[in-house]
């Protein structure tokens, strides 16, 4: 080929990257998504005291609140694989629950009241789920005592599993769930953060 | 059968996809070009294979993209010579949007496409035949040629200028 066929540094002006643009087109395809339909997850990350949290929603209500335990990049990788691979970044279907979590996390906030989509816990984990809500703010149960609520007194293991996989931890209180000695046991987003939680219900 | 999440798709081939538009449809037409080819795109992507080459796909559906708009302005018929200078929204002088899209612009529209697919998609001619139609030879000549020109018409200017 001859040297005249190649571009060279032809497209020098034309830049690679124009990260305004992106950042303008990127905010106009969640919003024609959207209105078209189509924006099957949206999700964005919150900055909290107690490190970033992903916050994901589908058009049924919130869908999914992870810490940073979990990996955000493989969380969104299972929304895409258990709901739909339309998963944007796109903050305002999520800036309801962004500001009372935030709300929360400064002890101005003691419920949620947030539409809320169940679909990703089923059967037993889904009933355990929604026993959790009864747990008042500042008050703690036991494993034992949830699997009672829930209907079976034997099952305190699966109700230990249905905790460490609450896709809605922190609006759904999983960590209001304590051993019976009272110490905190595990987390999903890490005992720390149990703790953490824990200490600022007590302290309101 | 997973894909990724399609934000993912965006960041990945969001800035190639724009580059292609802007030097197919100048900076009047690329923002639209660039948008409409990515709400098509997110519509399909749940039926998309898997195994598909993602950037070749968002490229062949920002193609026609480019075909509707090259059309619509056809239909207007406004002689390309009356159409308003846009200032560089940079600010800068000979950026883009005036000295490159100027030179661009002189270009059927063919060789403009053929140059972009191959040089800054970095489609296979054979990819790009199938996109404006013809040989891969064809379009390979129609690549050079559109290379050639803008060698003549652009970079000329540019070292006159320096």
């Amino acid at each position: 080929m001859s040297s005249t066929s190649q571009p060279g540094d032809l497209f020098a002006a034309l830049p690679e990257t124009d990260e305004d643009a992106q950042r303008r087109l990127h905010a106009r395809l969640t919003a024609a998504a959207a209105e078209a339909g189509i924006l099957d997850v949206a999700y964005r990350t919150v900055d909290s005291p107690l490190g970033p949290l992903l916050l994901a929603a589908t058009d049924q209500g919130l869908v999914r609140v992870a810490w940073a335990l979990e990996d955000h990049d493989r969380v969104l990788a299972q929304l895409a694989d258990r709901i739909s691979p339309r998963v944007l970044r796109a903050p305002a279907r999520l800036d309801r629950a962004a500001r009372e979590i935030e709300e929360y996390l400064e002890r101005r906030r003691t419920a949620f009241d947030l539409p809320l989509d169940l679909r990703l816990a089923a059967g037993f984990r889904r009933t355990v789920l929604t026993h959790l809500a009864e747990i008042g703010y500042g008050s703690t149960v036991s494993y034992g005592q949830l699997a009672v609520a829930a209907g079976s007194p034997r099952a305190v293991r699966a109700v230990g599993t249905a905790c460490a996989t609450n896709p809605l931890p922190l609006v759904l209180p999983c960590h209001r769930v304590v051993r019976r000695d009272g110490s905190p046991g595990q987390y999903v987003g890490g005992t720390e953060v149990k703790r953490a939680l824990l200490g600022l219900e007590a302290a309101a | 059968m997973s894909r990724e999440p399609f934000e993912k798709i965006v960041a990945r081939h969001g800035p190639v996809v724009l580059r292609v538009c802007r030097a197919v449809l100048g900076p009047g037409g690329a923002d639209d070009a660039w948008s409409e080819t990515f709400l098509a795109a997110l519509r399909a992507y749940p039926t998309l294979r898997p195994d598909s080459n993602v950037e070749g796909w968002l490229v062949t559906i920002a193609h026609r993209k480019a075909l509707d708009q090259l059309r619509a302005e056809a239909r207007r018929a406004v002689p390309a010579g009356d159409l308003p200078e846009r200032p560089s929204r940079d600010g800068v002088p000979g950026g883009w949007e005036s000295d490159l899209w100027a030179a661009l612009r002189a270009l059927p529209p063919k060789q403009r496409m053929t140059v972009a697919y191959h040089h800054l998609a970095g489609l296979p001619y054979a990819e790009v035949a199938e996109l404006v139609g013809g040989t891969p030879e064809a379009a390979r000549r129609a690549a050079a040629d559109g290379i050639a020109a803008l060698r003549r018409s652009y970079l000329t200017n540019q070292e006159d200028v320096s």
